[in-house]
This record gives structure tokens, sequence and C-alpha cells, in this order.
């Protein structure tokens, strides 16, 4: 009967108190390792993808190859192979474009009365803002007007304008000085989040006609975004984009001069190295969960051990093999059960100070809690088998005799 | 021709019991052709000197080991070819164990310990404590010492206890195996008399094992072994 087995079990696991905690600590510690790895590790993912995502929708990019001269490799993004025609063509050419845009990136040194920061330059046109997802906190994007007046206007990020103006401060109408050229501020955006270097939240947008006349005095861009009509044809575009800029500049698919990611390979690829990384983690808490388990199983041997004369008196009045065999994996389970609870409460409060103290997000999932009860209740039964067998299988005779 | 002694006044039938062991190539026979039956309601001493093999007999009517060869009826049932978990049955329903060392649960009160039978032979739960008070009551323990732990009686006390868990299941017979072995002779004597009191009031079959003569005269019949021979 379970009321009995439950009663008998809740004895034995309170009759040496600390034994039993002490035995649960090891299993408390893998449970709790497990979760909260698992935790920064899915927090840690989902905010890599929440600021790739960040940077467009249904997004393709094109960048230059590798520049080779005498076959040493200038590395990816060197050469310069995109022109402004080869986004007309695009344009002209490929079905399912939503938005086109090119960009003109540079560095510079920006000055804005007595502040300056070094920040990147992004010479675009109007369709940026909507494959970017850049929306305005105040001010206005530019216009085509902008863009074929070439007039000296510029679009800042939020970081930017902390830094040169402070922050709070509004930056609509100030000039700022991006390579001693004066710039009229004329929006600034929101801020999207996301982190590492390619934030756009430090970043100036210009049009790319002033950036071409200023800056860079070719018809060359450092990439081109464009942002497909759906996720569906993503592929599609790309395939077409690729087509259409090989025939352009008179390439094989081995020769191609530049390369196309879409925003799909990259979230992929971000996440699957922030999964790779979650997993090791996770396999690494689970060598402690082993650990624990083995001090469970001692400990149940010890059990066996000290309780031989009542496994003889138990058997003497009647008990089967199944129900001593039962007592003790049920034991067993209480014991790493018992671990696996505090230890998913305590995973879960790491996770959370982690998150309070470390600016890391975190998040604990249904599945690794389900996860985690899971494998404590599997090394309970793992871990307590051979002891629970070697407890069933004493002779009754023998173990009355147990001194 | 023995089977038909089986009647059902007769509790035990041993037929012939020989045991031997066997470890490896040494081979001790420690019983010779053994029979002798207990009728119902007897109380009966099993006595002998310190090796003579009683302990062995004990085992075997007490269903926690088999004859090599012979045959064993308790309670019309012959139980001498049965497997552990058999026996383990037939231990449950109708043997009732003493043992010298008492063998109480330390950390449980005195009514766990004596229900403790009741709980693998799977009764009723509302049923148990009503079971082990009326065993309590049998065994003459006093209500005020039910709810302690059995480690914080006396000697008798326990011993008392341990006849309660025997009695409790109302079982065939009562196997007592030198039970007043752990005891001064005062407190023996008062537990010797609880089984002369539950033998004649309450018609329970008592086995007494003892290497004692002067515990073994209290029963009405000494069964005396020798050497693994049953000695008339």
């Amino acid at each position: 009967m379970l009321a009995d087995l439950y009663s008998e079990t809740i004895a034995a696991v309170t009759a040496n108190k600390a034994r039993s905690g002490l035995t649960i600590l090891g299993i408390v510690i893998g449970i709790a390792s497990v979760i909260s790895l698992i935790a920064i590790g899915q927090g840690t993912q989902d905010s890599v993808k929440s600021s790739i995502q960040s940077i467009g929708s249904n997004l393709i990019m094109v960048m230059p190859g590798a520049n080779r001269s005498a076959g040493v490799s200038g590395g990816m993004g060197s050469a310069q192979s995109l022109k402004l025609s080869d986004i007309e063509a695009l344009k002209k050419q490929v079905v399912g474009i939503k938005a086109i845009a090119p960009e003109i990136s540079k560095r510079y040194q920006v000055v804005a009365g007595s502040n300056n920061t070094n920040t990147s330059i992004v010479g675009t046109s109007v369709d940026y803002q909507q494959i970017r997802s850049l929306t305005l906190d105040s001010g206005n994007f530019f216009t085509t007007a902008d863009v074929t007046g070439t007039r000296k206007v510029a679009v800042i990020g939020p970081t930017t304008r902390d830094d040169l103006f402070g922050e709070d401060a509004d930056p609509i109408g100030k000039t700022i000085k991006i390579n001693n050229i004066n710039f009229k501020v004329i929006g600034l955006t929101k801020s999207k989040g996301g982190s590492g270097t390619s934030t756009q939240d430090d970043q100036i947008s210009i049009p790319y006609t002033v950036a071409q006349k200023y800056f860079t005095n070719n018809q060359y861009v450092s990439t081109i975004s464009i942002s497909a009509e759906s996720e569906e044809i993503l592929t599609s575009v790309q395939e077409q984009v690729s087509t259409v800029l090989l025939s352009e500049h008179g390439k094989t698919e081995d020769t191609a001069d530049f390369r196309i990611m879409n925003q799909a390979d990259i979230v992929s690829a971000a996440s699957s190295i922030a999964e790779t990384l979650t997993m090791l983690l996770a396999a690494i808490a689970g060598i402690s969960l082993v650990v624990g388990g083995i001090g469970i199983m001692n400990m149940m041997l010890t059990n066996v051990t000290e309780r031989t004369k009542e496994i003889g008196l138990r058997k003497a009045i009647g008990a089967k093999k199944s129900d001593i065999s039962n007592q003790f994996l049920a034991e067993a389970i209480t014991l790493t059960f018992l671990g696996g609870l505090i230890g998913i409460a305590l995973g879960a409060v790491i996770a959370w100070g982690v998150s309070q103290f470390a600016s890391l997000e975190t998040s604990v999932s249904w599945s690794s809690i389900l996860l985690a009860f899971g494998v404590s209740a599997g090394i309970g039964i793992i871990f307590g088998y051979y002891p629970a067998r070697r407890a069933s299988k004493l002779n009754p005779i023998d173990a009355l005799r147990y001194e | 021709m023995d089977n038909k002694k089986n009647t059902v006044d007769e509790v035990i039938s041993c037929r012939h019991l020989n045991k031997i062991y066997q470890t490896g190539d040494v081979r001790t026979q420690v019983l010779y052709d053994i029979s002798f039956s207990i009728k119902r309601g007897e109380f009966v001493a099993i006595t002998g000197p310190s090796g003579s093999g009683k302990s062995t007999i004990m085992h075997i009517i007490g269903a926690l080991d088999s004859p090599s060869d012979g045959s064993y009826f308790l309670d019309g049932q012959d139980v001498s070819q049965l497997s552990d978990d058999e026996l383990a049955e037939i231990r449950k329903n109708k043997i009732g164990f003493v043992f010298q060392s008492f063998n109480l649960l330390k950390r449980s009160t005195v009514l766990r310990n004596v229900l403790l039978p009741l709980v693998y032979a799977e009764t009723p739960l509302q049923q148990r404590e009503s079971l082990a008070i009326k065993a309590l009551q049998a065994a003459g323990l006093g209500e005020d010492r039910w709810h302690h732990l059995s480690n914080q009686l006396s000697g008798g006390q326990m011993q008392r206890v341990a006849i309660a868990r025997a009695l409790v299941n109302n079982p065939a017979i009562i196997l007592a195996d030198e039970p007043t072995g752990n005891l001064d002779t005062k407190t023996g004597e008062i537990v010797l008399e609880t089984f002369r009191r539950l033998n004649k009031e309450e018609g329970h079959t008592i086995i007494l094992i003892t290497h004692e003569a002067d515990v073994a005269k209290h029963a009405d019949r000494i069964i005396y072994i020798k050497d693994g021979r049953l000695v008339d």
C-alpha cells in the first residue's frame, strides 16, 4: 500500500536528518547548477536572437568578397566590388524586394561643441529606415529630397546623442562636425538595445550622396541591405540577388566577388553557438549530479548494512523481496526528489540573482525544470536499485543473527 | 499414509526431516530423520543443548528455511518445497515470531511496532489499530506504554510488545526463540506466564525453543533434541 510505503519512507529519511541532509546536498548542488546554467544559457541565446532580429526584418545583406591580389586574401569585405549601379539592377530584376538601400560605412571622429566621439557613419538611402526598422524618438529621418539634394543632414542614435550632447538632451537642430564637415542633426532614433560594436544605437545615418561626395569620392558601397517582402520568399530573393549580381559583375559562382547573408542564417548561426555553450554548461553540471547520485548510493548501502536486523525482522513477519526492495528504493527516490525540489528552487534563485546583479538575461524554462525532476528521480532509481536489491536478497536467518 | 495423519487438529506435522548444509566439499548434516507433530492448542517446548539442531528445526517450522529432505505440513499445507516469496507468505499468515533480542523497530512507537505485520498483510488501515490494541491487551502491556518509543521500555515490556506483534495477525502458531534469554529470571517468569495464559485462556498454539530446562518445563510437552536426532 502506498500510504504505508510513504510513512515508512518518511520515518526512515527523517531518522537521521544530518546524514540525509548531507546526502541530499550533492543532488541539490547538481540540480541547482543544471537549472541555473541552462537558465543563463537560454537567456543569452534569447538576447543574442533578439539583438540580431532588431537589426531589421527579413533582411538580406550583400557584402563585398575578399580582396585577392596575387593570391593574398585581404579578408572578407575588403574588396570594393559593390556599386550603386548594382542596386539599380537589383531593383529592376529581382522580384520580392520590399526595400533596398546602400550602405557606405566609415568610422570618423565626430565633434559637437566640446564633446567628441568616434562612431560609425552610415551613408544610405531613405529605405534604410524601413529595412533596419528604425523608429524615431524625435525629429525625422532624411527624405529623398535630402538625398538628391546632397544635404548635410544626420540622424543619430541615442548612444551617440549621449556622447555628444549628454543624456536626455535634445539634439534636433544642433550642428555636429563629422571629419570637420558640418552636419545638421534632424532626427534621433529610439534605442534598440543589443550589444557589441554593431549596435545601431551608436551610429550616425546620413544620405549616401553626401557620404560619396565628402568621404569616399567613388561609386562603391560597403553593404547592400535588402528587405524581402516576406519570410517565405527570403531564400528566393537571396538566390535572385546572387544571380543578378553574378551577371552584372561577369563572374561565376566560384569567382564571386561578394557574399550574401540573410538574417535567418545569422540568427541560426549565433543561436547554435549559444546552444552548444548551454549544452556544454549543462553537461558539466550533469557530472555533479552523477557524483551526487553516487553519494546517495553510498548512504543507502550504509543504511542497508545498519538495518540488516530490521530487514531480517521484516522478512520474518512476512515481507516479500519486493516489499523490502520497494522500501529502500522509495527512500532513495525520496532523497533525490527532495534534493531535486530544493535544487530547482536554489537554481531559480541563482538565475534570478545573475539577472539582477550581472545584467545577464536569464530564463528558467519549464522544460529544464521537468528535466531536472526526471533526472533526479532517475538518479534515485539508478543509484537506489543496487542497495535495494542487496537488501531484498538478504537471507532472513542471517539477517536476524546480524549484530 | 503419512499424509492422512494431517488432520485438522495437527497444526504441525514433520515427517523424516533431514537438513544438510553443503559448503564446498564439506557436507554437514544437522538434522537426522526428525518426525513429530504438534496439535492445535498445544504448548510445546523444543529443547536441547546448543549445537543440537534445535535452531535449524525452529527455522524450518518457522518457514525461514526448507528441509533438505522430508515433508513439513503447517496448518494442513505442505511448506517443505516453497520459494522464498511463498515462504514469506506463510510467515505472514500463519506464524508469529518472538525473538530473544526482541527485534523491535527502535524509533517507532509500541503501537507502530505491533501493527507492522498488518502492513505486510495489507489489513485495511482502520482495522489495524484496534487489532494492535487487542494484541497488546492480550500480551498484558499497560495502556500507558502504547505510545512510547520502543527503546524507552524495559526488557520485559519489550518482550511483551514482541509477543503482541506475534499475536496481532492471529497466526496458527507462535514461535518463541529463547524468549527469556535476554531477561532476568523474574521477568522471564512473567513472560513465560504470559505465554501460558495465552495458551490456556486464548487457545494459542505456542512453540518454545530453549536450551534451558527450567524454561522448557513451563510447557505441557517437551521435544528433546540431541546431535540432530529426537531423543525420547
